[in-house]
């Protein structure tokens, strides 16, 4: 009974001793959210367009920032910068196309998800080969004091994150909704075969929705390169993004972004009032086992599409 | 196309080649000194500065001296990435190269130095973990082949709490005050737990714990906490790699001042604090050696390695604290093998010979000017008993641009740590069933 005091009742006894700290933990959550939704957006594109799990989006993050950072370092201007680093992802993915996925046409998911491992080491080779290992401070601007609003703080770049996030959410929903790219690219989701005979050509729809990954990965590498530092770190990013994307469901933009939010909150809540029961540094793992969590109910995750199989 | 008797044969060729190569350093008049490093993976960038100042020391020895007695280094890297497993791996593979085989191994990890210590006392080859690795290995009656000096993190703990003291007005204002440790949630990060809770029972200061998941990347929940709820008076860090940089900017972000956060001496580079941009301006470490190129040892290795296209790394990154690290690490080394030297001759020696080196290691005031490194670090004296050598650390203040020593040095309260080490390498020995050898100092 003492055990289940401490471990239900006084965290709930410490958040209603507290309320305006627990609201503080929950922005500062969710902020954290929309940065973990920036690197599940890319992971969703890709999966939805072509079925591949792409395990290198975080190598993508990673390749996407030091390109962009080791370019502003030589003294390009910050939007040359993000234009020339966009040329390098335009050029990734019709390698990616080219060379990996159009070999791989026709062959089983699991053949291509191997291939985006191996796309990952080379990504995290070929970019630490060029711009080295270092650590590489980057400034975009954004300023990071706090802000307090009613006592509560809350950081600027984290706002600013939020914004950027929720503008390319926009930007993305509007080009898969409104453009003939986009209804391509959902057609190709919904069946390759069906769009391959109605002349979608297969090829040009992965290396735009590559390229658009590639877009995504910038932006989120740009974003967390400027939180933390330009460094092979970033790559591990994805595996905060996981949790997000099982929560939210492999093929859902929106499902991205909510379950970024709702991961973020969880984990930073439990971390502050469950940490000391459970031990401490618990949000990595927290973050997992609610996902699951959501799975046992779900099993497709919140908005991800029902997959009904006909026997 | 190549039939298959010339492919055959080529592999043979290529295979009695690296056999003749491998073989050739066994017949030459050298040292082999191994080289555990991380060029990559999460923890490359704090590694690769390190494993520079490493090597370029060993070749500046090498370059303008012909070697240690004219026995010349050789060493080899193997990348551990900071992972227990590969750095086991590692030390498998170099443990016999060379004609004496490794003279010693610095693993650069706490983790791997745990993992290392029962098979280098079986192989007879000294571990040198430089201000890391097991705390109670300074006791060297249960430790034959362990070696922390200058400082453990036990020593260092007290060192620093000398240091809070003297800001609050001495050891007795400590009572009440709060002190946080953030602290990477590993084997390294929890080393300073037992002395801290040890000095915060005999002082009355009321201790906090902070664990931070590998690697560190989010941090925003701990320091909510420590911030908005705790509000200590100190917060100490015991991290490592990214999770330095990020606790930097997440204090920051909940208005904690700098001056009151302390990092240990890994958490004190300028990897940690350039990331973070002027949120990190008034922070503060520990350190044991200098920071910056302005001693006579960086005028050497300029001249004698980067002149010639030897350098390990960039010219403009000689002299960062943790490329001073590498090079206080190799130079340590060095010369345990000349005192090894002086004991057993000028030979290629064993691992077993080079721990007698490192036994009767006396690193005077004067020894250090010969060595171009005046004031750069304390002396040091190591012993049978006593592999450690209870060094001091100062206090390093960074101002935006460089680290500044802003502090006299701390010598550890051995009176509180050497206890505790006695204590916890007596009980490792009863578990291990190892008998405390004598030793001539006690």
């Amino acid at each position: 009974m003492e055990v289940l005091d401490l471990v239900l009742f006084e965290p709930v006894r410490g958040i209603l001793d507290a309320p305006l700290f627990f609201v503080e933990v929950l922005i500062g959550g969710l902020m954290s959210g929309v940065m973990y939704a920036l690197v599940a957006l890319g992971f969703v594109l890709i999966f939805k367009a072509s079925g591949v799990f792409n395990f290198a989006q975080g190598s993508m993050v990673l390749f996407a920032a030091l390109f962009f950072v080791g370019f502003m370092d030589a003294g390009v201007p910050m939007w040359l910068a993000f234009l020339l680093t966009l040329a390098v992802m335009v050029v990734l993915a019709f390698a990616v196309e080219r060379m990996v996925l159009r070999p791989l046409v026709n062959q089983p998911a699991i053949t291509l998800f191997m291939a985006t491992i191996g796309i990952t080491f080379f990504l995290d080779g070929l970019g630490q080969a060029i711009w080295g290992s270092d650590v590489r401070r980057l400034d975009v601007g954004i300023p990071e004091d706090p802000i307090i609003v009613a006592d509560i703080f809350i950081n600027q770049f984290d706002l600013f994150a939020a914004v950027i996030c929720g503008t390319l959410v926009a930007v993305l929903a509007l080009f898969f909704q409104y453009t003939p790219t986009g209804r391509a690219l959902r057609a190709v989701a919904d069946d390759h075969q069906a769009a391959m005979s109605v002349g979608i050509p297969l090829s040009t729809v992965w290396t735009i929705v590559w390229v658009v990954a590639g877009i995504v990965g910038l932006v989120a590498g740009i974003m967390w390169g400027a939180k933390l530092g330009v460094q092979f770190n970033l790559s591990l990013i994805a595996l905060k993004a996981l949790p997000a994307l099982i929560l939210g469901g492999l093929t859902s933009v929106p499902g991205a972004i909510v379950g970024g939010l709702v991961i973020g909150a969880g984990e930073k809540v439990a971390e502050v009032f469950w940490g000391e029961v459970l031990g401490g540094a618990i949000e990595d793992w927290f973050a997992y086992v609610l996902a699951m969590v959501f799975l046992l109910i779900r099993p497709e995750g919140l908005f991800g599409e029902k997959i009904i199989e006909r026997v | 196309m190549m039939d298959r008797r010339t492919g055959l044969a080529l592999m043979a060729g290529v295979v009695a080649a690296g056999l003749v190569a491998r073989a050739a350093p066994a017949q030459e008049n050298v040292q082999f000194i191994p080289s555990l490093v991380y060029r990559t993976g999460p923890y490359g960038p704090n590694g690769e500065p390190f494993a520079n100042g490493v090597a370029d020391y060993y070749n500046l020895i090498n370059e303008r001296d012909g070697g240690i007695n004219g026995i010349r280094i050789v060493f080899e890297e193997c990348d551990t990435q900071y992972n227990n497993d590969k750095g086991v791996e590692c030390y498998e593979r170099l443990k016999n190269k060379g004609p004496t085989g490794a003279a010693v191994f610095s693993p650069l990890s706490t983790g791997i130095t745990y993992a290392l210590i029962e098979r280098a006392t079986a192989d007879r080859i000294p571990i040198f973990s430089m201000g890391y690795g097991r705390s109670d290995a300074a006791y060297g009656r249960v430790f034959p082949y362990i070696f922390n000096p200058p400082a453990n993190y036990w020593s260092q703990a007290t060192s620093i709490i000398k240091y809070v003291a003297e800001q609050e007005g001495g050891l007795d204002k400590l009572k009440g005050k709060k002190i946080a440790l953030v602290y990477h949630d590993s084997a390294y990060g929890k080393e300073p737990i037992p002395t801290l809770q040890k000095l915060e029972g005999m002082y009355g200061f009321k201790l906090s714990l902070h664990p931070v998941a590998h690697p560190g990347l989010e941090q925003k929940a701990t320091w909510l906490k420590i911030g908005r709820r705790v509000r200590p008076d100190w917060v100490l860090m015991w991290g490592w790699g990214v999770m330095n940089s990020t606790a930097i900017k997440e204090a920051a972000a909940v208005g904690f001042p700098m001056e009151r956060f302390i990092g240990n001496w890994w958490s004190g580079s300028e990897n940690d604090v350039k990331p973070a941009g002027d949120a990190a301006i008034g922070y503060k470490s520990a350190n044991f050696h200098g920071a910056g190129a302005d001693w006579p040892v960086h005028k050497d290795i300029l001249e004698y390695v980067y002149d010639k296209g030897l350098g390990a790394g960039k010219r403009e990154r000689v002299g960062e604290v943790l490329y001073n690290r590498g090079v206080t690490n190799a130079m340590i080394v060095v010369e345990a093998i000349r005192k090894a030297q002086e004991i057993h001759g000028v030979k290629p020696l064993t691992g077993e010979q080079i721990r007698d080196g490192f036994e009767n290691l006396d690193l005077t005031e004067a020894r250090l000017k010969e060595l171009g490194m005046e004031g750069f670090m304390l002396p040091l004296k190591l012993s049978c008993a006593d592999h450690e050598g209870g060094g001091p650390v100062y206090i390093q203040q960074w101002d935006g641009q460089k680290w500044n020593k802003i502090s006299d040095w701390y010598h550890p309260m051995r009176d509180v740590v050497w206890p505790m080490i006695e204590e916890s390498a007596l009980k490792y020995a009863k578990e291990k069933g190892i008998t405390p050898r004598e030793c001539p100092q006690g």
